[in-house]
């Protein structure tokens, strides 16, 4: 039996007086697809950087793959958020995937078969092989999102983190992005936890939920997370959850940030 | 000033070529170094949209070397402490494009002043003076030359191990973070070697005309491609004909050597914006 991808016992996150959140206790399964939703400066993105071992818990253990998080774990893919490259850039869309395989490592760049051969790998399975050799500055936000999924699976991880991956992508390119996370976590049985501001583009995709709001969490699968009543008792105020054909609208969350269609790296 | 003025300071040395090039192989050597390590710097310095802190780092080292000449002191090691503080400074205070910014637009004039205030209160050689500002590296003394060719090749070595990592860490500091770059770490070793490199210029093209070798050669190469490999080529090839080509035009006559360097390095940018903009057009017809 593998360890969880992902095990907080008791975790919890504050700066100064300001808890963000405790008592977080969670199991992320190998190829298991969690969200993580809630308000700006609920935590969300401070909970990616404590995975990323770039932040330290206040309280509780943390464990990725059954080790205790580092800096630049091998066990860890990263996606950004979309943002479009200088066209400039001296890159092209396979030196930016290879970039996953050995951009940390010291050293110049010297050529190598086998990184090449697990590149085209990776391009092929994110279906960027028609523009690998194209410069990466010249391709659009949706080609360029691909490239960074890419990026991040090229060193086969057991837990991929997405950080906003969806946000400024057009109704088709967010559809392929999802599908290509969801593809290789059942295929790598990879667990994915993925932070996002709107729920809609992963909601046929994800096991469970992990919504942040005040201080405190709810944990579940979306059709338990995604109501009326526990986002009101969430909240501790009156927090609607309307189906409109297959999309989920939350109304009156009174800090949501379904209207924000950006957000910065100082998001708590 | 006639014709035959202009011919002389074009082209008076060339019945002596051989003997003054003999006299200047050390020139030579130092403009090679620089080139080459300009050009590829260069490539980091566009990514991380760093060339106004290429300005701001040369007109410290600028002032470093006037408080240098002024109180006695080597006037390489003064211009390699003020880079190296003003390279610091922004290193560690302007980790935000804009921070940034303020603190070399804060720090340039500064430094300037500092400099002309220094060169004013000298007493010694003119032709030193004006020469760090616009460069005449054959009035640099030979043992000084030494040690400039030994930073640039230093520099080299130092890039070409933190290569890959700044050059993730250039294109997308958090996705780096997260493969376990140490960015800070790597974004301040860059900036001192900015600044050594810095410099190393100041004496051979002066602190005014920095840019030509660290900013032009790199951007003329990512007008023509693309490549993680061709565009550092490209750069160094384009830096390294800039300034070797530049020594070797005006030891021909009486010019200084930096309107020559400053010059090439301006018409290759020319050629390979045409030639990147005639490809952009086939490529968009496509």
């Amino acid at each position: 039996m593998r360890p969880p991808a992902l095990r907080l016992r008791g975790a919890g996150l504050a700066f100064g007086d300001r808890r963000l959140w405790s008592g977080l206790d969670l199991d992320v399964a190998p190829g298991e697809f969690v969200a993580v939703l809630g308000a700006n400066g609920a935590g969300k993105t401070s909970l990616l950087k404590v995975v990323l071992g770039q932040r330290p818990l206040s309280a509780g253990t943390i464990e990725v793959a059954g080790r205790p998080v580092r800096r630049g774990g091998r066990d860890i893919g990263y996606v950004p958020q979309q943002r479009g490259l200088e066209p400039t850039t001296p890159l092209r869309a396979r030196d930016f995937v290879r970039l996953g395989l050995d951009g940390h490592r010291w050293g110049p760049l010297l050529p190598s078969r086998r990184a090449d051969a697990a590149v085209d790998r990776v391009l092929a399975a994110v279906g960027a092989t028609s523009y690998a050799d194209a410069p990466v500055g010249r391709l659009s936000g949706g080609e360029q999102q691909r490239l960074r999924v890419g990026q991040a699976l090229a060193d086969d991880p057991a837990l991929l983190l997405c950080d906003e991956p969806l946000t400024s992508l057009d109704l088709a390119n967010q559809q392929a992005v999802v599908r290509l996370i969801d593809r290789h976590r059942r295929e790598r049985d990879a667990a994915v936890l993925l932070v996002t501001h709107d729920i809609n583009p992963v909601l046929s995709r994800v096991d469970r939920i992990l919504y942040i709001a005040h201080g405190r969490f709810t944990l579940g699968t979306p059709d338990e997370v995604l109501t009326t009543e526990t986002l009101t008792a969430l909240y501790g105020a009156p927090v609607y959850v309307v189906r409109a054909g297959d999309q989920l609208i939350v109304v009156g969350a009174p800090d949501a940030d379904e209207a924000h269609h950006h957000h910065d790296e100082d998001d708590a | 000033m006639n014709w035959s003025d202009v011919g002389t300071a074009l082209f008076g040395g060339v019945s002596q070529y051989g003997a003054i090039l003999e006299l200047v192989q050390n020139s030579v050597y130092a403009g090679a170094v620089l080139g080459l390590v300009g050009g590829l710097i260069g490539v980091f310095v566009m990514q991380r949209d760093m060339a106004f802190a290429v300005h701001g780092i040369s007109e410290l080292s600028f002032a470093g070397a006037a408080v240098a000449l002024l109180t006695g002191v080597d006037v390489v090691t003064g211009s390699i402490v003020g880079s190296l503080i003003a390279a610091a400074l922004i290193g560690l205070l302007g980790a935000r494009a804009r921070d940034r910014n303020s603190i070399i637009g804060v720090l340039m004039p500064f430094g300037l002043g500092v400099g002309i205030l220094c060169l004013s209160l000298y007493n010694g050689r003119s032709s030193t003076r004006f020469s760090l500002l616009t460069g005449q590296i054959v009035s640099v003394q030979s043992a000084q030359l030494g040690w400039l060719v030994v930073i640039g090749l230093f520099v080299l070595l130092a890039l070409l191990f933190i290569w890959r990592p700044l050059r993730f860490d250039s294109l997308d500091p958090q996705s780096a973070a997260a493969r376990g770059v140490p960015t800070t770490a790597v974004s301040l070793a860059f900036m001192l070697l900015l600044g050594l490199i810095v410099a190393v210029a100041v004496h051979i093209i002066g602190a005014l005309l920095v840019m030509a070798l660290l900013v032009t050669p790199a951007a003329a190469a990512m007008r023509v491609a693309s490549g993680p490999l061709s565009v550092p080529v490209l750069a160094a090839l384009f830096g390294f004909v800039s300034a070797v080509g530049g020594v070797l035009l005006a030891v021909a006559g009486t010019l200084p050597v930096s309107p020559y360097i400053t010059t090439i390095s301006f018409l290759i940018y020319l050629v390979c914006r045409v030639i990147g903009a005639r490809r952009d057009r086939t490529t968009r017809a496509l």
